[in-house]
């Protein structure tokens, strides 16, 4: 099927944040990532206050925000400084070679804070500002001096945290609904790009689907298929900030149905078998778009939900909805309508294949069968780089093969 | 073509192998090769001697038979028995049969850089250096039809050759191919706020980040390969100043062996005993058929015993808004 050739060039992406379209709020850095729509309602909740997203609209995508004495306010220049990556700088530049501190003068008992919680609260009763409170607590600790730059700079974090929240302002994109590196080789191995036509058996909310939406950009098509009668569900998708044309196309249709067109060759009764499946272009006739509208508020509603309170490592906290990854597969596949198949990329992702999956596949195409092994992100920082002590340690099982002509059929043609 | 620029260039398309296509020869598992297809083009392998006539009008996908045995013997053997399958190139299967000028990257670090980099259709993307293309072919997909790819390489012989790989694979209107020294002088002018995404791949990463930092769309996102610790460290104090969101990742893949073979000794059934013998018995009782079928092979997967330990550092960083 042809598809309508894609609109000319405007902006690939849009970098401010616009009335109704879905963000991903970044409170703390990285402490907590939940999913919004910028409605005339929405609100966050931050501590114990609930503050407006209104300020959001229409500022660029990337922008830092702190807590004002009448809601969210973008931070200056001077305010991000103060905060961002850059905070151990100056505590670990240069100095961390020489530093002679260490915790040996360091007693746990709970005495070095000078200040009371209700010192606290009086200060904050007087109207002074996140950061001020910072400063105090600094002021009144008898052993900040004692530590280390490094442990300074963390000790400051952990305050500012507390007292001065910052809010970062991010798009929405696919990869940072799941874990990112299974995503990717998803993506790369199945082949997906401009034109394609996608087959996704995608049980994880349309996940998959809409990352694969985003790759094809208006063109080709992405097809959700499904087991039985009922669509699984592709809600995800509204969090992606999808246009018009990328969401026009994703169609759904149960396989069943696409199996229906064309002789299929025998398949392994084995029912995530993507294998086997028709051209798109058939099934686009009688699939109905099942996408809820594009104003739906009731994504708003915090998706993953993390503690406040509770510093979570950025490296657990991101890979949140991958919890509801159990048996996904995704699959790329495509036949000729005389029943002649042509290569094309089959991508599954999951559990371990049954053998009957690997036999079927040593069969019909050539496969490779890895696993992300891991993914480590480091702290690189003068005299200081580690790994991060929590790492994924496993990201599924990937199986990819490329489908070859039928040799049968090539035989039949002679 | 690798990348469809239109509907009829699409992965799905009965194109059929016709003269000028490349080709990937699927000999085995861990032999491929890149063949330009030309009429009276001859291919002489382990299997056999294949003529590239015999293949145009074919399917990609299709399984080929050689014309005669090939030159090593074995393998190809008796009447030209020998057989490779012809396969339509991807990005993928390119990395892995283009020919090494550098060292290059793997599909494991290059779907990591272009989800991180965050490509999609339309978007333009800066790369230094070429190298062997390896990643520029991904890019290049990535943000098809309409996006742009522009890669610098400061050696002018590899950038050629790079040039004349992405003319032979279609690529030539999503991908520039220039000649600078981007450590030295920065990426032009012409391309200031412009880029979406910037990758780098350079001895001393750090003496380009400021005019990275010029090129970028806000919030525009510069990703970093070194493989050493070190130069990492010196890009990240350089992106310190206008960037944010760093972070290094380490992505390492595990593969795994896949073979038919038989589990002999854990079996308790008899009658799976494996090899041909025990098939003539088996005839006779029509049930027990399907019971053999399943008992006779099994798939057996082990982790493979050696594999990548390390390729590089993949640092990521946004343009501070």
């Amino acid at each position: 099927m042809d598809a309508p050739p894609p609109q000319p060039p405007s902006p690939a992406i849009t970098r401010e944040a616009w009335d109704g379209c879905s963000v991903l709020l970044d409170i703390n850095d990285g402490d907590r990532l939940a999913f919004f729509r910028l409605t005339p309602a929405a609100t966050v909740k931050i501590g114990n206050k609930t503050f407006s997203l209104q300020p959001l609209v229409g500022r660029p995508f990337g922008s830092l925000f702190r807590v004002g004495a009448d809601g969210l306010v973008p931070c200056t220049a001077a305010d991000a400084s103060s905060l961002r990556d850059d905070n151990t700088r100056d505590g670990a530049d240069g100095q961390v070679q020489d530093e002679t501190r260490d915790n040996r003068s360091l007693v746990d008992n709970n005495t070095a804070q000078n200040l009371s919680s209700d010192d606290i609260e009086a200060m904050k009763r007087d109207g002074a500002t996140g950061d001020e409170i910072v400063e105090a607590l600094i002021a009144n600790s008898t052993t900040f001096g004692k530590k280390t730059a490094f442990s300074q700079e963390k000790y400051k974090l952990k305050k500012q945290k507390k007292y001065a929240p910052k809010v970062l302002l991010r798009r929405p994109t696919a990869r940072r609904f799941m874990r990112f590196d299974t995503l990717s080789l998803l993506l790369s191995m199945a082949n997906v790009g401009p034109y394609s036509d996608v087959l996704v058996v995608d049980m994880v909310g349309g996940l998959v689907a809409g990352a694969v939406a985003e790759r094809l950009g208006g063109t080709g098509y992405v097809c959700s298929t499904y087991l039985g009668k009922a669509p699984s569900s592709i809600d995800i998708i509204r969090l992606y900030n999808l246009s018009g044309d990328m969401t026009s196309r994703i169609v759904q249709a149960p396989l069943s149905e696409l199996q229906n067109f064309g002789n299929t060759p025998s398949v392994p009764n084995d029912s995530s078998q993507g294998g086997v499946t028709e051209p798109i272009v058939v099934s686009a006739e009688d699939t109905q778009l099942t996408l809820a509208g594009q104003g739906d508020t009731s994504v708003s509603d915090e998706k993953p939900k993390l503690s406040t309170e509770q510093p979570i490592d950025m490296e657990v906290s991101e890979p949140l909805l991958e919890e509801h990854v159990q048996d996904e597969t995704s699959s790329l596949d495509s036949k000729g309508n005389d029943g002649s198949s042509i290569t094309s990329k089959s991508v599954k992702h999951g559990k371990a294949p049954s053998p009957e999956k690997m036999t079927y596949w040593k069969e019909h195409g050539f496969s490779r069968f890895l696993n992300p092994g891991f993914v480590n992100t480091r702290q690189v920082l003068p005299s200081r780089s580690h790994p991060h002590m929590q790492m994924n340690a496993f990201g599924g099982y990937i199986l990819s093969g490329t489908r070859i002509h039928n040799a049968d059929a090539v035989i039949a043609n002679k | 073509m690798m990348v469809p620029l239109d509907p009829a260039g699409k992965p799905t398309s009965q194109r059929r192998i016709a003269e000028g296509d490349t080709v990937v020869v699927y000999e085995r598992h861990d032999a491929m090769r890149a063949v330009a297809v030309r009429a009276g083009g001859v291919l002489q392998n382990r299997f056999g001697v294949f003529r590239h006539d015999d293949w145009l009008g074919r399917p990609f996908g299709s399984k080929v038979y050689s014309s005669a045995a090939g030159g090593g013997g074995r393998g190809g053997g008796k009447a030209g028995g020998g057989f490779v399958h012809l396969l339509a190139p991807t990005p993928e299967l390119w990395t892995l049969v283009l020919s090494h000028r550098t060292q290059i990257l793997y599909i494991a670090d290059i779907s990591l850089v272009v989800s991180y980099l965050e490509l999609v259709p339309g978007c333009v993307v800066l790369e230094s250096g070429t190298g062997s293309g390896s990643l520029t072919t991904s890019l290049a997909r990535s943000v098809a039809p309409h996006g742009r790819v522009h890669t610098f390489d400061f050696h002018e012989q590899r950038a050629a050759s790079a040039r004349e790989d992405f003319e032979r694979n279609g690529l030539s209107s999503l991908i520039t191919v220039n000649v600078r020294d981007i450590q030295g002088e920065g990426f032009p002018e012409e391309h200031r706020g412009a880029a979406d995404a910037v990758f780098l791949d350079l001895p001393q990463p750090w003496l380009a980040i400021p005019s990275v930092s010029l090129m970028l769309k806000q919030d525009g996102v510069l990703c970093s390969f070194s493989p050493c610790i070190e130069q990492v460290q010196r890009a990240c104090e350089a992106m310190r100043s206008c960037f944010t969101d760093i972070r290094t990742f380490e992505i390492l893949l595990r593969t795994y062996e896949v073979r038919d073979g038989a589990l002999n000794n854990a079996t308790v059934n008899e009658d799976a005993t494996v090899g041909p013998r025990p098939q003539k018995r088996k005839k006779n009782t029509s049930s027990g058929e399907n019971l053999d079928c399943i008992q006779k092979t099994s798939v057996l997967v082990r982790p493979a015993s050696t594999a990548k330990g390390h390729t590089g550092y993949l640092t990521f960083a946004r343009l501070r808004v």
